[in-house]
């Protein structure tokens, strides 16, 4: 028995949100008493085993195979599949990341365990069972659910659920590799390259000042409002998902995890509601102004300011008011 | 070609929620419900799919208690050629992978070349079910697709990435994919599809075999507030000059 903790790669090293998601292994390894254990998929991992070395660890397992070299879903649920039919983990801890979101499904699946996925935190009952906690409904509301069954659990944490500098140190993890037997048929994608889509010329993340749509903005008539205010203030013009997804402005300027991280010292929001993907990414915003006319609306939880109004009617005077 | 859309039926996003006696879902009865974001523009992806090969069938599949009927009809007058509704009173509470097992089994027959849903639910946001489907009937699988190529025997799709990465990758049929949000334009129903959806079927389907849930919600709450919003209430007048003063003096921005 033991916790598995599943390290996501990037091209510069472990993804941000796998040493959070370490950190989460080893507070849950205290609480259950259990060893935790790093694992690495992939084709020739040493590097990332090298960067994982000061980390406290009962072992860092690295899974090698010529079919990993590109990540498919395939691939790599079987894969995951192999390691846990050999470890026996009964936490297998991930990062709700787009990939973890893509391929643990299928590791649930395949060997019928259940998948808690998008986690904000865990407690322990007084008797020693797990309760997660996750945002429902957009964020507006939060649910604690339970594993009801003896299986070992798969659990994803949201981004910034847990802090890398909660991380325990330490040195002398056992490194240990781990055979897997895949077969190349097993693989039914080909996958290509990444690429980035065209850019335009905006720089969201050195802004000190953006304005920032939402969905409740209303109508493509009415971001010119917004444009108007964020020009007399100097500030950038950025949006939630909704308002791409409408066409009313172009994608690069959609912030948010499929989008841009931005750290400006004022965030003005009109009519967003803060769905959690949107939310990561303004976290490290200094201020955040918030109208929507959805008193009920999960970003005012997180805004610095908030005014329940029409944006039609507060930002025109807002302008008026800054030209004097 | 023939191509599954899951839909699923949830409370409208600009609903007042409450929570309801029992703390584990929220009180139904004040509620206007839709279709799920993600899944309006899964079923215009089917639609469109099958437009370009010109030859196939489109099918809305729904799990939920009877009104979910009423989010099927509505596909079938986008041009959706039929429905399968799979009722289930309280879906809410069980988890993703034993919902995904009663869809698997109740489609599994229809042999679908493809299977398109919406990336996640409004309401859970589990986004797993389709992913879960694609596994448990033995297809390949995709998520966060923003564009797909079908041919006879693949589906090329472009998956989104983190931070404005895409990537694109051809999956062999069939498949289950998920559709993000924003992936094309969505059509709205003709007077003409409203009239003919009357007249397409939706098979009705009640499932026996209960299975345990491996999860379920303890309960649900309010979010304890973690940072002290102020809330700026008065006139507008008052609220404009209150956030001069927050620019100007607190944020010395200007």
């Amino acid at each position: 028995m033991s916790i598995l903790v599943i390290i996501e790669q990037t091209k510069k090293g472990p993804h941000q949100i796998s040493y959070e998601v370490l950190a989460a292994g080893q507070a849950l390894g205290k609480d259950f008493d259990l060893p935790v254990s790093a694992l690495i998929l992939g084709y020739k991992t040493a590097r990332i085993v090298e960067l994982l070395k000061g980390i406290q660890l009962n072992e860092i397992l690295f899974a090698e195979h010529p079919l990993l070299i590109n990540y498919s879903s395939d691939g790599f649920s079987d894969a995951i599949r192999e390691v846990v039919k050999q470890e026996t983990p009964k936490f297998i801890l991930a990062g709700h990341t787009y990939m973890a979101r893509d391929f643990l499904p299928r590791v649930s699946a395949k060997l019928n365990f259940p998948f808690l996925a998008d986690n904000i935190s865990y407690r322990i009952e007084k008797n020693h069972s797990l309760i997660l906690r996750k945002q429902i409904f957009s964020g507006k509301l939060s649910a604690d659910i339970i594993p009801n069954c003896d299986k070992p659990v798969i659990i994803s944490f949201q981004s910034s659920a847990f802090k890398k500098e909660d991380i325990i140190e330490g040195r002398h993890s056992a490194i240990r590799k781990i055979s897997l037997s895949m077969d190349a048929d097993t693989i039914r994608s080909i996958s290509e390259p990444p690429f980035q889509e065209v850019t335009g010329d905006i720089d969201l993340s050195n802004a000190d000042i953006i304005v920032s749509i939402g969905r409740g903005i209303g109508s493509e008539n009415n971001v010119q409002i917004a444009k108007d205010l964020a020009k007399i203030m100097g500030a950038k013009m950025a949006s939630s998902r909704p308002v791409i997804d409408a066409g009313w402005l172009e994608p690069y300027h959609l912030i948010g995890s499929s989008g841009k991280t931005v750290a400006p010292k004022l965030y003005f929001a009109l009519g967003i509601s803060g769905a959690i993907q949107h939310v990561v990414g303004i976290k490290g915003s200094k201020n955040i102004i918030l109208i929507n006319k959805d008193a009920e609306a999960p970003l005012f939880e997180f805004a610095d300011y908030g005014i329940v109004g029409d944006i039609l009617e507060i930002i025109p005077k807002l302008i008026k008011a800054l030209r004097e | 070609m023939k191509i599954a859309v899951l839909v699923k039926q949830v409370p409208g996003t600009e609903s007042q929620l409450q929570i309801s006696d029992d703390q584990n879902w929220v009180k139904e009865d004040n509620l206007t419900f839709f279709t799920n974001e993600s899944d309006n523009y899964a079923i215009e992806e089917a639609l469109q799919i099958i437009a370009k090969l010109d030859d196939g069938e489109v099918v809305a599949v729904s799990l939920g208690p009877e009104r979910a009927k009423r989010t099927i009809r509505e596909a079938l007058s986008k041009g959706v050629d039929r429905g399968i509704h799979i009722d289930e009173p309280y879906p809410y509470n069980s988890d993703p992978l034993q919902i995904a097992k009663i869809i698997a089994e109740t489609i599994k027959e229809e042999n679908f070349d493809l299977i398109l849903s919406g990336l996640q639910s409004d309401d859970n946001g589990f986004g797993q079910v389709g992913v879960l489907i694609g596994e448990l009937l033995g297809m390949t699988t995709a998520t966060l697709v923003m564009e797909t190529e079908v041919t006879d025997t693949t589906v090329r799709v472009k998956r989104e990435l983190e931070s404005g990465w895409y990537q694109w990758v051809t999956l062999t049929l069939p498949s289950s994919i998920t559709i993000q949000s924003g992936i094309n334009n969505l059509r709205y129903p003709s007077l003409k599809g409203l009239m003919s959806a009357k007249k397409k079927e939706i098979k009705s389907v009640t499932v026996n075999n209960k299975l345990n849930p491996n999860q379920s919600i303890l309960k649900i709450f309010n979010p304890k507030k973690s940072k002290k919003t102020e809330m700026i209430d008065g006139s507008v007048d008052q609220q404009i000059q209150r956030i001069l003063d927050i620019l100007k003096k607190e944020l010395k921005l200007f």
